[in-house]
């Protein structure tokens, strides 16, 4: 009787002890931390990765004259008691049907790559020009390079129009000078949409590429030369190697959104200058065929990660490799 | 080695006369007497008195301001956190995730990420009644989105480069995490959040294609303004209004080299 008397509180003891033990592992979490990882995680949860399974989703359904403006995929039948899934796949049909779509995502990819190696061209002497030049130049130039980032993108789009078009600056001065006597037709062409991707987004690239070029280290050349390798030769077998990091980020950086822009080729584009942002925007605010404009993300969506996710994989074994 | 560096200089010339010489001509042509753009008749002040006049920029203008204060501070609170777990507070489950979540909007075209966006308000409305209606608020959710991301980089790349070992003294001596965070590591990544919340101000100042899709009737930003406006062709008032921008920009980039400068001579007098 008296062992049970004591048996008993010590294994509720014990009970206890082992639950505030569970405490303590509790404790352990630390709920500072995970609170501090699920808020932004919860964020963007909500508000980043949620919206494309929505996109999906709605890619799915069918246009309705309704509010919202499309079919619902599942139906609740009081009656019978049954669920209806209306899966309609009619917008992928259609997208891949209707040339103009296929079209579309066509130029706006050739576009967005040529732009891409224009920026390229055009970043890299500067971004070796500032890599190579003394630390109190350097801030100035940098600084000369994010300047126009800070500034409004629209309004710098904008200030091509004033440049480009037909009574614009370009052909006042070559009129003035003489060299040519008709203006020149540059506004509202595929070439003014190639200029705008070009000038809005060579900071990006010019930024990585200083970045991976800073980090060189100046003898390699120097042995190269005393090696007898023309500069030429040094360029393309010493510099360009030690680049490519920088050029692949610069590269995703003008691609990736040049393919999706809508603002350069809705203000210096013509209306015939079919690019898959544009198609987008028009199936959304002028034929309110929310469905479609779904289809047309979701696909554009699946061309765009598929070269990230092979450039990320790849970088990763190689970092993994280390 | 002579005639290299002429050609580095000459192409770095042109490729800055072509990112400067359209903006110049935006300053020179907004006090431009004429209203014909390019046909310059004498210098004036008028498109400027116009711009301040013209209540719709104005209501806009103010509307944008709004939307890009409360955006960049949240963004700078998410984001800080966001940095911060990535790169101080080792690994756990879905650290993938969070990395990947935080570099896909930085280079997501704004037409998917707007119209992804106004499809989940939508479903969301009718599924909980929240948000009702579409104007600021969900503008703000909107760019917060995509401005926290770019918090986050910059925060993370500020971190990355810390000296770690004042923390681990701060810990040594037992300052508890919020502690060590708010007496240690805030201090230290001050510059970095400070320019985290100008760059998101400026991009939700600038953003017309999100805001486009996820704005209600009535909600019209500046960037919406602009747009619309432009697309009839140039008005000097938008050049006016580019040329405040301009300033306002060149002088903050004046004053951050100046504090650069003055920061690098402070370390060099310490060495």
């Amino acid at each position: 009787m008296n062992m049970k008397a004591l048996t008993l509180p010590a294994s509720i003891m014990d009970t206890i002890s082992r639950l505030t033990m569970r405490f303590n592992i509790f404790a352990n979490v630390k709920w500072g931390r995970l609170s501090v990882i699920s808020v932004p995680t919860l964020w963007l949860a909500v508000f980043f990765f949620i919206p494309f399974v929505v996109v999906f989703k709605i890619s799915l359904a069918e246009s309705a004259i309704a509010i919202p403006p499309y079919s619902s995929l599942f139906e609740w039948d009081a009656e019978e008691a049954f669920l209806a899934i209306k899966v309609s796949l009619a917008n992928y049909v259609y997208l891949f049907e209707d040339t103009l779509y296929i079209e579309a995502y066509w130029s706006s990819i050739k576009i967005a790559a040529v732009s891409t190696f224009i920026t390229l061209i055009v970043a890299f002497p500067i971004a070796y020009l500032i890599a190579r030049s003394d630390p109190q130049k350097r801030t100035l130039l940098l600084a000369l390079v994010v300047l126009p980032f800070w500034t409004s993108f629209l309004l710098r789009v904008y200030a091509w129009i004033g440049f480009l078009k037909k009574n614009g600056v370009i052909n006042d001065v070559l009129m003035g000078l003489g060299i040519i006597d008709q203006p020149i037709t540059m506004i509202q062409t595929d070439f003014a949409v190639y200029i705008g991707i070009v000038y809005t987004y060579l900071p990006f690239m010019i930024l990585p590429l200083y970045t991976a070029l800073e980090k060189m280290d100046i003898t390699l050349l120097e042995a190269a030369e005393d090696l007898g390798a023309k500069p030429y030769q040094s360029f393309f077998l010493v510099t360009l190697p030690l680049a490519v990091p920088g050029i692949i980020a610069g590269c995703l950086l003008v691609f990736i959104p040049a393919v999706g822009e809508f603002v350069i080729p809705a203000l210096l584009g013509a209306s015939d200058t079919l690019m898959i942002g544009r198609v987008l925007w028009d199936e959304f605010f002028l034929n309110r065929d929310w469905p479609m404009a779904s289809a047309v993300a979701t696909v554009m969506l699946i061309i765009l990660v598929l070269p990230i996710m092979l450039i990320t994989n790849r970088t990763e074994t190689k970092e993994g490799a280390k | 080695m002579k005639r290299r560096s002429v050609f580095l200089n000459t192409s770095s010339l042109i490729g800055f006369l072509f990112l400067y010489l359209p903006m110049i001509s935006l300053v020179i042509f907004s006090f431009n007497e004429s209203k014909l753009v390019t046909v310059w008749g004498g210098w004036s002040l008028k498109w400027y008195v116009a711009l301040f006049e013209n209540e719709q920029i104005m209501q806009a203008a103010w509307l944008s301001l709004k939307i890009a204060f409360i955006t960049s501070t949240l963004a700078v609170v998410l984001g800080t956190m966001a940095g911060y777990v990535l790169s101080r507070m080792g690994r756990f489950r879905g650290k993938m995730i969070l990395s990947g979540w935080i570099a896909a909007p930085l280079v997501m075209p704004e037409v998917i990420t707007g119209l992804s966006l106004l499809l989940l308000f939508v479903a969301m409305e009718s599924m909980i009644g929240w948000p009702a209606g579409r104007g600021m608020g969900t503008i703000i959710i909107a760019h917060t989105t995509f401005c926290l991301a770019y918090v986050a980089v910059i925060v993370q790349s500020r971190l990355a480069m810390l000296d770690e070992t004042l923390e681990e003294a701060a810990m040594d001596l037992g300052a508890k995490p919020s502690s060590l965070f708010f007496l240690v590591t805030l201090p230290l990544i001050s510059p970095a959040i400070i320019s985290g919340w100008l760059l998101s101000f400026t991009l939700s100042l600038d953003d017309l294609v999100i805001a486009s899709f996820v704005s209600g009737p009535g909600n019209s930003t500046l960037p919406m303004v602009i747009f619309s406006k432009v697309r009839m062709g140039v008005t000097p008032e938008i050049n006016a209004l580019a040329t405040l921008m301009i300033a306002v920009v060149t002088v903050g980039v004046i004053a951050a080299m100046y504090q650069m400068r003055r920061q690098s001579k402070l370390s060099a007098q310490f060495k």
